[in-house]
């Protein structure tokens, strides 16, 4: 998001700024002045970790009532999503949720014969997946977006300018109804499933039929070192944990070997799954849309095709 | 005896998807497709009814905004529970960004009076924005708690409530009142009471009413609680110029159906001797292995 930032603020020719809120935040300021931010503010105090909603919203609001920036984006994860539209109803400006691209360009509104430049375009699927919409905040400011985790390249620019460093009085914008709500406990599980970092995904769809019919899934990774993803609609169905979810409200993966099985492919699950360097996808419907992207078709079921995989493994490799 | 109000909406079933959806201004045509009570929402109606059976006083109001039609899913949050319906209907509604929305439900939960706790579902299935919960709760000038699973605890005016996070859990204690949204973790909505069932079949709101004849209306005086509310802007004594299209800051520019990029592609069988050569590939290439 950082450097998609850069490049919109290139373009535009104006500075990329950051706001880091939170406690203890050097290490954190430190890894953020890696990709080419101007100003990064500070808003470090012990109130402000772990997060919670109005002493977040409130600094972020009053900071850009008085620096007032054209764009502003924030990560469409669990804390960006509760925090945004937050901040979006405060200073009445729009926010677009869970944008896959960021682009700037023209806006004609033709009704009110108005013409506007260099607009941010706030692109993102919707209805379903069923459609890709391009989103315009054409009077308000700033013009808000949340953007989704792994969508967008990130590169460390290497440059001697320093980030300025602005520290923010935290005492001067909040007071106790800010702390209406306090954390009472709080556990975080280490997630077991590593998606992310897996070179091979073997994702099933709700063609894959059964929740049984996925443990072949398992099994096939199991054997070949792969990790199992999920279509939402197979999560919904009770096939396989959230956590397992590729697509748009999802994870999204970049794998050496992405196989689809009993995947339709909505652009919402494609959105997870575009920049997977090769893709097979095992599918009864031959015009199942994932079939047009992928490197290999097998039309078939799931359940006769994966055990033919693990066993061909099993005997050829050791 | 707690005062709730739970926000609701009736979704187009986005799973059935047909090529008349769109308008052409870019917005979605409801007419077309299949109706459904949003589903997170009937997290956030259990939520709420979970609290009523723990309190049993409590009054439980649905709200939606929406068409004529969207009485339907007051209608059915009442056969599962809800003691009342609000319908907010008005043309100048229409187009609704995220914002124009949650201000019109705000104007909306204002004229429902005083209320303890604010329920609704994390997000739409039609927009999957998860914006319009936080936004009322900043127009009502409340707390909110998103990704709500579970209602550990009310006493007086503190509640304490478990969010689901990225990855774990969260307690944490509020004073009421408070605006959660439910996550679909929460328990699954009870099913209709039969009782209700038979009690509300015939709830409806004035615009319903019209083509009802005259004689059958006296039903309604004498039955009050078969009169859903009906608004309109006017009635909730809201801004029109933050209503509607005009009201929301956001507009589509543009809308694209999804084409995918066709890229060569082997196409096999589920015969042995392909699957084997598939495996021989894949392994002689070092993609697995």
């Amino acid at each position: 998001m950082l450097t998609k930032g850069r490049l919109l603020a290139n373009h535009l020719n104006v500075k990329l700024e950051a706001l880091i809120i939170g406690e203890n935040l050097e290490g954190m300021r430190k890894e953020v002045s890696q990709y080419g931010v101007d100003i990064i503010y500070l808003a470090d105090d012990k109130r402000l970790y772990p997060y919670t909603t109005l002493p977040h919203a409130t600094i972020a609001v009053e900071l850009f009532k008085e620096t007032k920036p054209q764009i502003v984006l924030m990560g469409a994860t669990a804390i960006g999503r509760d925090l945004g539209p937050r901040i979006s109803s405060s200073l009445g400006s729009g926010l677009t949720a869970d944008c896959t691209d960021l682009q700037i360009g023209d806006y004609e509104d033709k009704k009110a014969g108005k013409k506007y430049e260099n607009l941010l375009y706030q692109i993102r699927p919707a209805f379903g997946g069923n459609i890709v919409a391009t989103i315009v905040n054409p009077d308000n400011r700033p013009q808000m977006a949340t953007v989704r985790e792994g969508v967008m390249k990130k590169e460390i620019v290497t440059t001697t300018n320093e980030a300025e460093v602005v520290n923010i009085d935290v005492s001067k914008y909040l007071d106790d109804a800010d702390f209406a709500v306090k954390i009472i406990e709080r556990q975080i599980e280490s997630s077991r499933i590593n998606l992310k970092n897996s070179s091979i995904v073997i994702a099933g769809g709700y063609g894959v039929g059964s929740k049984e019919n996925f443990n072949l899934l398992h099994e096939l990774a199991h054997t070949i070192g792969a990790e199992v993803g999920a279509s939402r609609a197979a999560v919904d169905a009770g096939f396989a944990e959230k956590e397992r979810q590729i697509g748009q409200t999802g994870i999204t993966v970049r794998p050496k070997l992405y196989i689809a099985c009993g995947i339709s492919g909505q652009i919402q699950h494609i959105a997870g799954m575009q920049e997977s360097a090769m893709v097979i996808s095992i599918n009864n419907d031959p015009h199942a849309p994932i079939n047009k992207m992928a490197d290999y078709v097998i039309q078939g079921k799931v359940e006769n095709i994966i055990p033919k995989m693990i066993q061909y493994y099993k005997k050829n490799i050791k | 005896m707690y005062k709730i109000v739970v926000l609701a909406k009736q979704v187009p079933d986005t799973r059935n998807v047909g090529k008349d959806a769109m308008k052409a201004d870019g917005t979605v045509n409801r007419g077309a497709l299949p109706a459904i009570f949003n589903p997170e929402d009937l997290n956030a109606l259990e939520l709420a009814l979970q609290i009523k059976d723990n309190f049993p006083d409590t009054v439980i109001t649905l709200l939606t905004m929406g068409p004529v039609r969207a009485a339907e899913i007051l209608r059915e949050g009442m056969y599962r529970g809800a003691d009342a319906g609000v319908l907010l209907t008005d043309k100048a509604f229409a187009g609704s960004d995220t914002l124009a929305t949650s201000y019109a439900l705000s104007r909306a939960i204002r004229k429902i009076g005083e209320f303890d706790l604010i329920f609704a579902g994390r997000q739409a299935i039609d927009g999957d924005t998860a914006q319009v919960g936080p936004q009322v709760a900043d127009k009502l000038e409340i707390p909110q708690v998103t990704y709500a699973e579970q209602i550990i605890s009310l006493e007086e005016k503190t509640i304490r409530i478990k969010r689901r996070l990225e990855r774990g859990f969260e307690i944490v204690e509020a004073q009421l009142p408070l605006l959660i949204t439910a996550n679909g973790t929460a328990p699954e909505c009870r099913p209709r009471n039969a009782k209700r069932l038979m009690k509300y079949k015939r709830a409806t709101t004035l615009s319903e009413r019209h083509n009802t004849s005259e004689d059958y209306l006296t039903n309604y005086n004498e039955k009050p609680y078969l009169n859903i509310t009906e608004w309109c802007a006017k009635d909730v004594d809201s801004d029109l110029l933050q209503l509607g299209l005009g009201g929301s800051p956001t507009k589509v520019r543009q809308v694209e159906n999804i084409v995918f990029q066709a890229k060569e592609s082997k196409l096999l069988t589920t015969g042995d001797d392909e699957i084997d050569w598939l495996m021989q590939e894949l392994i002689t290439n070092h993609t697995i292995g």
